[in-house]
């Protein structure tokens, strides 16, 4: 029996490699598949296919057939698919609803210059409008009422500003703790802190958001003394408790795996251990430590439990005692309501992949960071 | 070798000779290693003050409102009654979805650990890849798992299914707590791998060389000396994965949770209740915050119990495992 | 040879009997400590200046263990207690109100490995001189460049002062630690086995230097290698599982030592 037998000698054991290897082909499928099925859902808005203009050209049910399947669907808001199964009968009588539905426009709105809008073009998505009633061109996002505004620059606004808010509380403390607990603790002690810190990724964000709402936002504003109760100053701190178990674990883990000799050299040389910490192994572990500010800023944009509960007015304005409605809060809150395959269903999907787009962007160049940062420090570079 | 005499090179001496004779106190108080110290250890305790306010918080306040007659209720429509409300429901719904989300999750997880650290080539193309696309799902925004398992899970899988089976109403294109479960079994695969990878490479490449040099194919020393050494790290992930996916609610938001239901949920393609999805509603749309103050506290309870106890088991879990490793190298 | 007075027999436990003048290191009945475990006992023993002693044993015997004692680097592991004295210039180093930092910055300590930190190679050795307050450039500059001439490396970095130190080979890299530690101009500098880790060529090198810096500074050196205690030092003392077992001239303990294990191990027939 020779031992040079290929895979026909143990064909079960063949059998089962190739299948675990097809099954560790799944994440990529995931990633890949949250892509695509989030981007099916928003590209009708990219290429123009939702219209939200309230006064329409209507199309006489005579001449459906003049017409070709897209401009149907769009002029009906319905999906390929059903118009597919749609009879005929059913197509004729949707269409006269349609055209009632043009009559019994009130006056008032069919002299409305705005009720003419398609809302889902990109200027109405991005730039500043001047709708009728407003004094000047404003970004606004209301996505209920007549004529549906879907500016999405206030949902950013309102993302970046708790987002910032609960970076600049967080960054600095889970920076700080890492530092401490990698570097000047007792070893004892850090055997302690780090779990117990770690800890706090352990309760969910709804609880978090909970907290916020009942505790956090009396306490702080008693402190602050500001106007509304519930903020984008809460939500961002209240984001921040999210967010700093995430800094403070890759921050620490950079910082610990600086190699001990260089701790050793400066501690040799009378160095005091924070100037070692501060002079010798945090530029040494800086790559990594930026890295987790990335992470966690990954984090936070995605966050959308205690912001949904502690603000989701959705005003335009950077000032941090002001609500603020983030593109999570969005989402969450209005897909309910909205219409499947509607409008405002594929924007919010839209608004959904924007922000897959950018955490994905955020954790490659997070993971990249750090992946430089850990081959440089084993020598490779 | 150097000319030069060593006066002539070496540094200045001090002007002070006697520095063999001079004590070894600090010549002065280093105030800003003081201050810089006395900063990071505050910014660490601040940490920790505020989880110990949380934890402390609710479980007060939670400890004094729950009952038995509360976590054994199935409640009326108007669940913000104190006195008749119950969360059996959501309790039951929560666990249902995440054990459907194990079964899913845990098989898929490991393997793909199995494959990472058993066969792959470290630094292969197709290796980085699968471990970018790791990182890069864990770090995906829970609601776009919610967006994701509307899109695929409900109208793409659900509707197709409805269609292939001939159902007139919507029995699986619609929210359901197999939908919710698979969303949320997405959102865990990177953390069952990461667990799982974890305790695999901690198993001493010695003992799958003795297992090999003894004639086992690889296969077999994987199923019978690698897996059974890994099981701690594997039940962490598991643990892990449970614990997380429990108190999330975002991704179940629009693939499954339901506001209120008169019965338990029975079948896969039900909606269910949910704990978080409750905390949520009661805290947000209570008619009387007050009243429902109470109830609400007990229900965060059970919730941190649910997920918490099961997170500081898998932190500690973990923790030993790490502390073997690093006694090992 | 050095002036100083060796001492005739040093038997563990036993007082050190020393010199005219007092040593300069006094280490009397020093035990240290690693949990239960107990890593040296009753070490006594004095240590002349600026001579070279070296410490001899096999592996695990405990060199290093006493050699960080001298800078109390053993300060920073969890669960070491010591017992016994230890002195540098007649003040007890583990007093109450001793400065470990104070005391680092005048015992200066070279690695087996070297481990120059991941900065250039002016700022290695500019360091530790910004550690003790000094600031201006032409002071720096200065004293970097006297430091790097003593380590007998200025020639080969002379041009590339401001590019990283980890692009030196491993013996240059192990100068500039020697360049670093004599900046800030220590009484005493700890080697622990400085040229394990290099090529006989470095080693030489290093070899050369120890035998110019013993004109300036004391120094305590830790070797595995025989011949190397033999050609640079001064004083041998040789270790065998935690004990002190015999110190004296290296030229005694080579050629004519008093106790059987330690010919056993010099003459390399330890077993
Ligand atoms: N950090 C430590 N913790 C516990 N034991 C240690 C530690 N460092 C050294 N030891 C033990 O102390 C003894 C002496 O070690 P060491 O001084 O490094 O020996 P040498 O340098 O002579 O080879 C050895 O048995 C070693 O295992
Ligand atoms: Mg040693």
């Amino acid at each position: 029996m020779g031992i040079h037998r290929g895979h026909k000698a143990r064909p079960a054991e063949w059998l089962a490699e190739k299948f675990i290897f097809l099954v560790s082909l799944s994440a990529i499928l995931m990633v890949l598949l949250i892509f695509l099925f989030v981007a099916r859902e928003a590209l009708p808005v990219l290429f123009g296919e939702t219209n939200t203009a309230l006064v329409q050209k209507p199309i006489p049910p005579d001449e459906v057939d003049k017409h070709s399947a897209a401009e149907l669907e769009a002029y009906l808001e319905i999906t390929p698919d059903q118009l597919a199964r749609m009879s005929k009968e059913t197509l004729r009588s949707l269409m006269d609803v349609k055209v009632e539905a043009q009559n019994d426009i009130p006056e008032e709105f069919r002299n409305d210059p705005d009720a003419r809008i398609n809302t889902t073009e990109w200027q109405y998505l991005l730039k500043a409008h001047q709708w009728s009633g407003y004094d000047k061109p404003e970004h606004i996002w209301q996505p209920v009422g007549q004529v549906k505004k879907f500016n999405i620059i206030p949902l950013f606004v309102g993302t970046l500003k708790v987002t910032l808010i609960g970076l600049f509380f967080a960054v600095p403390l889970a920076v700080g703790a890492a530092i401490y607990v990698s570097q000047l603790a007792r070893p004892r002690t850090r055997e302690i802190l780090k779990p117990v810190i770690e800890m706090l990724s352990g309760i969910p964000s709804v609880v978090v958001g909970f907290f916020a709402l009942l505790v956090m936002a009396t306490v702080l504003q008693s402190i602050f003394h500001y106007q509304t109760r519930l903020n984008a100053f809460v939500a961002g701190i209240a984001l921040g408790f999210a967010v700093i178990p995430v800094i403070f674990s890759i921050a620490e883990d950079a910082l610990t795996s600086v190699p001990r000799a260089y701790t050793q050299g400066a501690l040799a040389l009378g160095a005091s251990r924070w100037q070692t910490a501060w002079q010798i192994v945090l530029p040494a572990a800086l790559p990594g430590v930026f890295a987790a500010a990335v992470l966690g800023f990954g984090r936070a944009i995605g966050e959308t439990m205690i912001v949904l509960m502690v603000c989701s007015a959705s005003v335009m304005s950077w000032s941090i005692f002001d609500s603020a409605r983030s593109i999570t809060t969005t989402i969450a809150a209005e897909m309910a309501e909205a219409v499947s395959g509607g409008p405002h269903y594929r924007i919010l999907f839209l608004l959904g992949a924007l922000l897959f787009a950018a955490t994905f962007l955020s954790n490659m160049a997070g993971d990249f960071v750090i992946h430089r940062f850990k081959q440089k420090l084993e020598g490779k570079k | 070798m150097n000319t030069l005499t060593p006066s002539e090179y070496l540094p200045e001496k001090s002007a002070d000779t006697t520095r063999f004779t001079r004590n070894f106190r600090a010549e002065k108080f280093d105030f800003w290693s003081f201050f810089f110290s006395g900063l990071t250890g505050a910014a660490t305790w601040l940490i920790v003050a505020i989880l110990a306010t949380i934890l402390l918080n609710i479980g007060i306040n939670g400890w004094s409102a729950i009952s038995w007659h509360f976590v054994s209720t199935i409640p009326k429509k108007d669940f913000f009654d104190a006195n008749t409300t119950g969360v059996l429901p959501m309790i039951v719904g929560t666990s249902i979805r995440v054990i459907v989300m194990t079964i899913f999750v845990i098989p898929v997880g490991v393997i793909t650990a199995i494959y990472l650290t058993e066969y792959a080539a470290n630094t292969s193309l197709l290796t980085r890849i699968i471990r970018a696309a790791v990182n890069n799902l864990a770090g995906v925004p829970s609601i776009v798992f919610g967006l994701f398992g509307l899109g695929f899970f409900i109208n793409f899988v659900g509707k197709n299914l409805d269609k292939i089976l001939h159902n007139t109403d919507a029995v699986w294109g619609q929210p359901a707590l197999v939908w919710a479960s698979l969303t949320l079994a997405v959102m865990t695969l990177p953390v069952v791998i990461v667990a799982t990878e974890e305790s695999l490479k901690a198993i001493p490449a010695g003992l799958r060389e003795a297992s090999l040099a003894l004639g086992a194919t690889k296969l077999q020393t994987i199923l019978r000396v690698v897996l059974p050494q890994a099981l701690p790290g594997i039940l962490t992930g598991g643990i892990l994965a449970v614990s997380r996916a429990a108190g999330e609610v975002a991704p179940i938001l629009f693939t499954g949770v339901a506001y209120y239901m008169a019965s338990l949920p029975s079948h896969l393609s039900d909606q269910f209740m949910d704990l978080g999805y409750h905390v949520f509603v009661l805290s947000t749309q209570s008619p009387n915050i007050e009243q429902t103050r109470p109830i609400l506290y007990a229900t965060v309870l059970v919730l941190l119990i649910l997920t918490f106890a099961l997170n500081l088991v898998a932190v500690l879990i973990r923790s030993n495992i790490r502390k073997k490793m690093r006694s090992m190298h | 040879m050095a002036e100083i007075t060796m001492p005739k027999m040093n038997l563990p436990g036993t007082a050190t009997t020393v010199s005219a003048s007092a040593p300069l290191i006094a280490i009397e009945n020093l035990s240290l400590y690693y949990g239960a475990s107990k890593a040296l006992k009753n070490i006594s023993l004095g240590l002349g200046e600026k001579v070279v002693t070296a410490f001899i044993g096999p592996s695990g015997c405990g060199k290093s263990t006493l050699l960080r004692c001298l800078n109390r680097m053993n300060d920073l592991i969890d669960n070491v207690r010591i017992e016994g004295s230890c002195k540098i210039g007649g003040h007890d180093i583990y007093a109450k109100d001793v400065d470990a930092i104070e005391l680092r910055k005048r015992v200066g300590m070279v690695f087996q490995k070297s481990n120059p930190f991941p900065k250039s190679i002016y700022e290695n050795v500019a360091y530790g001189l910004r550690l003790h307050g000094m600031k201006a450039k032409s002071e720096l500059d200065a004293v970097v460049e006297k430091s790097l001439r003593g380590a007998a490396l200025w020639d080969e970095v002379k041009d590339r002062l401001h590019s990283s130190a980890l692009g030196l080979s491993g013996g240059q890299q192990q100068r500039l630690c020697i360049a670093r530690a004599i900046a800030i101009r220590p009484e005493i500098i700890l080697m622990d086995e400085p040229a394990s880790a290099l090529d006989p060529l470095a080693t030489a090198r290093i070899e050369e230097l120890i035998l110019e810096l013993k004109k300036e500074f004391t120094i305590v050196i830790v070797t595995h290698n025989m011949q190397q205690a033999a050609r640079i030092s001064d004083y041998t003392a040789f270790f065998y599982i935690g004990e002190l077992i015999e110190f004296d001239t290296t030229a005694k303990i080579f050629t004519n030592p008093s106790k059987r294990q330690t010919e056993d191990y010099v003459t390399g027939r330890f077993g």
